[in-house]
């Protein structure tokens, strides 16, 4: 292969994102006879799901921090294959930010990294966005506290660079990444003296019929269930931490029941000690790629907005697709099924019909998962005027209500330009949802953010080389 | 005693080398990356933030929070959950914008 | 059925920064303002571009003589709200990168300098002393002292505050539907999606979309969209003082051209950013992004300060300035119509014109003699399609 993108003719198919939707997409695409691109920020293939240590670490068993290890495996196998055939190109420390459209295809923008003096850019027919999700948080007192971390940052962390933040880890938030993350850290090492969930999952028991048509999560479910079960953690229902305590770093949590609405009950709180906190409220897909390119999106049961995208997986934009958590977040299984669909379409065959019903089943599964983990009204309730909102440019409550009560700000975005909330390094990335509810405008509209991550000022002053068209 | 999470995995890791942060050495295994060396190192905080002064270090760790930012080989604002802990990799606790040397 | 609402004096359309401006001196002469915007308070063009107040790029004429009164009274609304408004008076430097250039500049500073614009001409070698991170390559510049700088969505707000302390009213997320006229034509005031409020006053103060409140109240008036791209940096310590750019600037923003133009104008904001904007272009209200403008100033920028080539850009903002075709705004009573006025097509200089605008506005409204004379700014001046 060239080492250098822009020296190739141009791709049938640029694939952003080398997890399980990504992965998955790119060598079915190749199994249909498509030249691939296949980019990723990060250096590894694997995404979220399939994180794992880097080989200079020699885990034996990285089976053991994942359940269905194989199906990576045979991925990761079949994409060497097509790598060594020429047929798919694997761009690690690539990070996407921003797609043009430019005639009749797109040339994907790049950058390499803070070192790289160039601009690179990738020339392909079509693009497949499985840029995945990251985890959507509800501040609280005490959340920029060093040792508070988010449950799928605690979870990455370990399968990557096999570490911990601490040795008492309270888990806390909302969805099933929390007992996944209970599960690895206990497996791991970890105590964990309580899961702190603000639903009582009763939005899954209400219908079993769709649970039972999906066993594979049932399984897995029951798999975070017998080892917490095992390290006798215990699981809080109804309940969130309502503030971290500490100076330098976390020290103890309170706790405190939560009502229907997750309005905090006065009375309820009591103390955890702890070194560490997990937490997280979900996930939020990472749309801005398509978003920017005026994609539709459609909000979720969970409230996140996530793309629009018909039974092909094909956006509203033309040759542009989208698989996995872009399209609303269902997990490893579902990310897979869509990218093996999306590939059919983009090479013109026809998926088959099992493939169609499995992910139909997955999603009604995860749609109704969602419904269950959406965020109650109430939970602003655990706020303080001091918390801060913005993590980046330390924005307290007190800032953005008086932008919202006293200079006419209805929506995150004039909050954001009265008050610098999501103004900083993340891009509203953290804050976003919080903003959203304090502007009073419920959840969040679609992301805008023309530039998907940071680039060097260098890279942009650089001359665009053209990209020859294949 | 407990387990440790290279013991779950059965790590037989590639020796360990150095990374220096604030002058100090710290253990790092190749593959880790800066964050991860430094929570093995029981560090959680490598940043202060531009207004209040505050302590920070990995919150999200996947690259999107830009909370675990650090002047890492004198490059300011660089995010140690992504770059790897390579051996000789210098890493200063980052002050506010980190950029204090270009102020006039 | 709409509410109605108490009658009102005067109804300004628009929560930007000029519409802001209007209701401001409005209230403060003690007139009934409501104002109404569709959106949030500066959801247009002014949360979308930057906060420049110049006088360096004007040339004699009706709009510098708007700009010199501007500017005086932006210090005088920072007494009050200068921290609040992120208000600047840093002054601007505009710098040359050839002899030809220092002289085309030497003649342009003469020509303000007859009409009270202050501008001393920096040698090369001291261009420095006040930009350090200066490239060492410039031909010399001039040093404009009058120049300021505000955030504009803050400026909006807080203007609009104040108006409010007055006795203004502000309805956001509101449409104004239509204008309503007597038979024989004159304003009755106008309907939003939800309510009707009746004012023998309305100013049309709808910035880029002013073309079509026009329409509303059924005159002609060419308001047109010219984009531009912002670049914003990540957070930085001050590392440029002043508002600077290179003299085409001045080219760029007078040109009718509908191509692409960038001109890097730099500034450093409260916040932390340095700006560096901003590219024109007449495409209508695309918002795609143009890698061309990026690349553009990007480079600019490097070029005049290198040490920019070493910071990240975190994100871009993008607007389209509300242009008329001779480059001027509208501003003051349509003669067509009585009741209308227009204070909307103040294209890239909208941040900076829009106090005078508001002054000017309210001196009309009650029956003053206005301060500067409006005829080059009357809405009828341009032929119906
Ligand atoms: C931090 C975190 C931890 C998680 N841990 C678990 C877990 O333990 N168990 C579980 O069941 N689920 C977990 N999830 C849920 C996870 O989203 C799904 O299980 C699954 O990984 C989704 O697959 P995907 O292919 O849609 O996206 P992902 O797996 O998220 O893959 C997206 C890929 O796109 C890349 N990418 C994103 N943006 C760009 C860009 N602009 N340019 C280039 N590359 C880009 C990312 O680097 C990533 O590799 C986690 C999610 C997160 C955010
Ligand atoms: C990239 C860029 C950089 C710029 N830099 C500068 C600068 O440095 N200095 C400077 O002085 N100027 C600058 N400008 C120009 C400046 O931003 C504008 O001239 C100014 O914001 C115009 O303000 P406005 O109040 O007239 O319009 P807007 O801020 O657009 O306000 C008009 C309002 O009217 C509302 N509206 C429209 N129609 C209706 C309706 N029917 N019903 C209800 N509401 C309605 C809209 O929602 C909008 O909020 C720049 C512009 C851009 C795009
Ligand atoms: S921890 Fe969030 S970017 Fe590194």
């Amino acid at each position: 292969m060239p080492t250098s993108p822009s020296d190739v003719p141009r791709y049938d198919l640029a694939v952003i994102g080398a997890g399980p939707a990504g992965l998955a997409a790119a060598v079915t695409a190749a199994d249909l006879g498509l030249r691939c691109a296949l980019l990723d920020a990060g250096r590894q293939t694997g995404g979220q799901y399939y994180r794992h240590p880097a080989p200079g670490l020699g885990a034996a068993r990285p089976d053991r921090l994942h359940h269905g290890w194989s199906a990576y495996t045979g991925l990761a196998d079949r994409l060497a294959a097509h790598e060594r055939a020429g047929r798919v190109g694997f761009l690690g420390g690539h990070q996407v930010w921003a797609l043009e459209r430019t005639g009749d295809g797109y040339a994907v923008h790049v950058t390499l990294g803070p070192e790289a003096a160039d601009r690179a850019t990738v020339p392909a027919a079509a693009v497949l966005l499985a840029t995945g999700a990251y985890e959507r948080q509800l501040p609280f007192p005490g959340w920029t506290l060093p040792g508070v971390v988010t449950a799928g940052g605690a979870q990455a962390m370990l399968k990557a660079g096999l570490v911990l933040p601490g040795r008492r880890i309270v888990v806390a938030g909302s969805g099933p990444l929390l007992l996944a993350a209970a599960s690895s850290l206990v497996t791991a090492g970890a105590e964990v003296p309580a899961v702190v969930e603000a639903t009582a999952y009763l939005g899954y028991a209400r219908r079993p019929g769709v649970l039972a048509a999906v066993p594979a999560k049932l399984v897995e479910g029951a798999g975070h269930g017998s080892a917490l079960l095992r390290h006798r953690v215990r699981l809080r229902l109804r309940s969130a931490v309502v503030e971290a305590h500490g100076t330098d770093r976390v020290t103890a949590v309170t706790v405190a029941r939560l009502d229907a609405d997750w309005r905090p009950v006065p009375g309820t709180e009591r103390r955890i000690d702890c070194d560490a906190l997990a937490v997280g409220h979900g996930l939020l897909p990472q749309i801005e790629l398509a978003t920017e390119l005026g994609a539709a999106t459609r909000t979720g049961p969970d409230g996140a907005v996530a793309l629009q995208v018909d039974a092909r997986m094909l956006t509203t934009v033309p040759g542009l697709w989208s698989a996995g958590e872009t399209n609303g977040v269902g997990g490893a299984d579902l990310a897979i099924a869509e990218g093996e669909l999306a590939a059919h379409a983009v090479a013109d065959r026809a998926p088959r019909p099992a493939l169609v019903r499995r992910r139909a089943r997955l999603r009604a599964f995860a749609e109704l998962m969602a419904a269950a983990h959406r965020p109650g009204p109430g939970w602003t309730g655990w706020l303080r005027p001091d918390t801060d909102v913005c993590r980046c440019e330390e924005v307290p409550v007190a800032r953005i209500r008086e932008a919202v009560e006293e200079l006419g700000a209805g929506d995150p975005r004039t909050v954001k330009l009265l008050t610098r909330a999501g103004m900083g390094w993340c891009q509203g990335r953290m804050c976003g949802p919080a903003v959203a509810w304090l502007a009073g405008s419920g959840e969040p509209g679609p992301d805008r953010r023309p530039f998907a991550c940071p680039v060097p000022l260098s890279q942009l002053a650089a001359e665009q080389r053209a990209a020859a068209e294949g | 005693m407990r387990r440790t999470p290279a013991e779950l995995v059965g790590a037989e890791p590639g020796p360990a080398h150095h990374i220096d942060f604030d002058g100090r050495p710290v253990p790092a295994l190749p593959g880790q990356s800066i964050a991860a060396a430094l929570w093995a190192d029981g560090v959680l905080a490598w940043r202060t933030t531009r207004v209040g002064g505050r302590p920070r270090g990995v919150f999200c760790g996947i690259g999107a929070c830009f909370d675990c930012l650090a002047t890492v080989n004198g490059r300011p604002n660089q995010r140690t959950c992504l770059l790897p802990a390579e051996p000789g990799t210098t890493v200063t606790t980052q002050e506010g914008h980190g950029r204090a040397d270009l102020a006039i | 059925m709409l509410k109605t609402e108490p009658p009102l004096d005067v109804v300004v359309v628009g929560a930007g920064v000029v519409g802001a401006a209007c209701a401001y001196y409005a209230a403060r002469a003690g007139l009934a303002v409501t104002v109404v915007d569709r959106g949030p308070v500066a959801g247009g063009t002014t949360g979308a571009g930057e906060g420049n107040l110049l006088v360096s790029d004007k040339e004699p004429g009706p709009e510098l003589d708007l700009a010199l009164l501007s500017l005086r009274l932006w210090r005088e609304l920072a007494d009050d709200l200068g921290a609040a408004m992120e208000y600047e008076p840093k002054g601007g430097v505009v710098v040359s990168s050839t002899p030809a250039g220092q002289e085309a500049l030497r003649a342009f500073a003469a020509q303000q300098a007859a009409v009270g614009v202050v501008a001393e001409e920096i040698p090369a070698e001291r261009l420095q002393e006040l930009e350090p991170h200066l490239s060492p390559r410039m031909a010399g510049g001039f040093h404009y002292p009058q120049d300021a700088q505000v955030q504009p969505a803050l400026a909006a707000a807080h203007l609009l505050r104040e108006a409010r302390r007055l006795g203004a009213k502000l309805i956001t997320g509101e449409t104004v539907r239509a204008v309503r006229r007597r038979p024989d034509g004159a304003v009755l005031g106008v309907e939003t999606d939800r309510r009707r409020l009746d004012a023998p006053a309305v100013v049309n103060a709808a910035g880029t979309w002013g073309g079509e409140l026009a329409g509303l109240a059924g005159v002609h008036l060419p308001v047109l969209p010219r984009r531009g791209f912002v670049l914003v940096t990540e957070p930085l310590p001050r590392i440029i003082r002043h508002k600077v750019y290179a003299a085409d600037y001045v080219a760029d923003v007078a040109s009718g051209s509908a191509g692409l133009q960038t001109s890097a104008v730099i500034e450093g904001t409260p916040g932390g950013p340095v700006l560096i904007g901003a590219s024109r272009e007449r495409v209508g209200f695309d918002r795609t992004l143009s890698q061309e403008a990026l690349h553009r100033l990007a480079a600019q920028a490097a070029e005049l300060f290198p040490v920019l080539a070493d910071v990240t850009v975190m994100r871009v903002y993008r607007g389209f300035r509300p242009y008329l075709p001779d480059h001027l705004p509208a501003i003051g009573a349509d003669p067509r119509v009585p009741g209308l006025y227009h204070a909307c097509g103040h294209e890239g200089a909208g941040i900076g014109l829009a106090p005078a605008t508001g002054l000017l506005i309210a001196e009309q409204l009650t029956g003053k003699q206005p301060e500067l004379d409006l005829v080059p700014f009357r809405a009828d001046r341009f032929p119906a399609a």
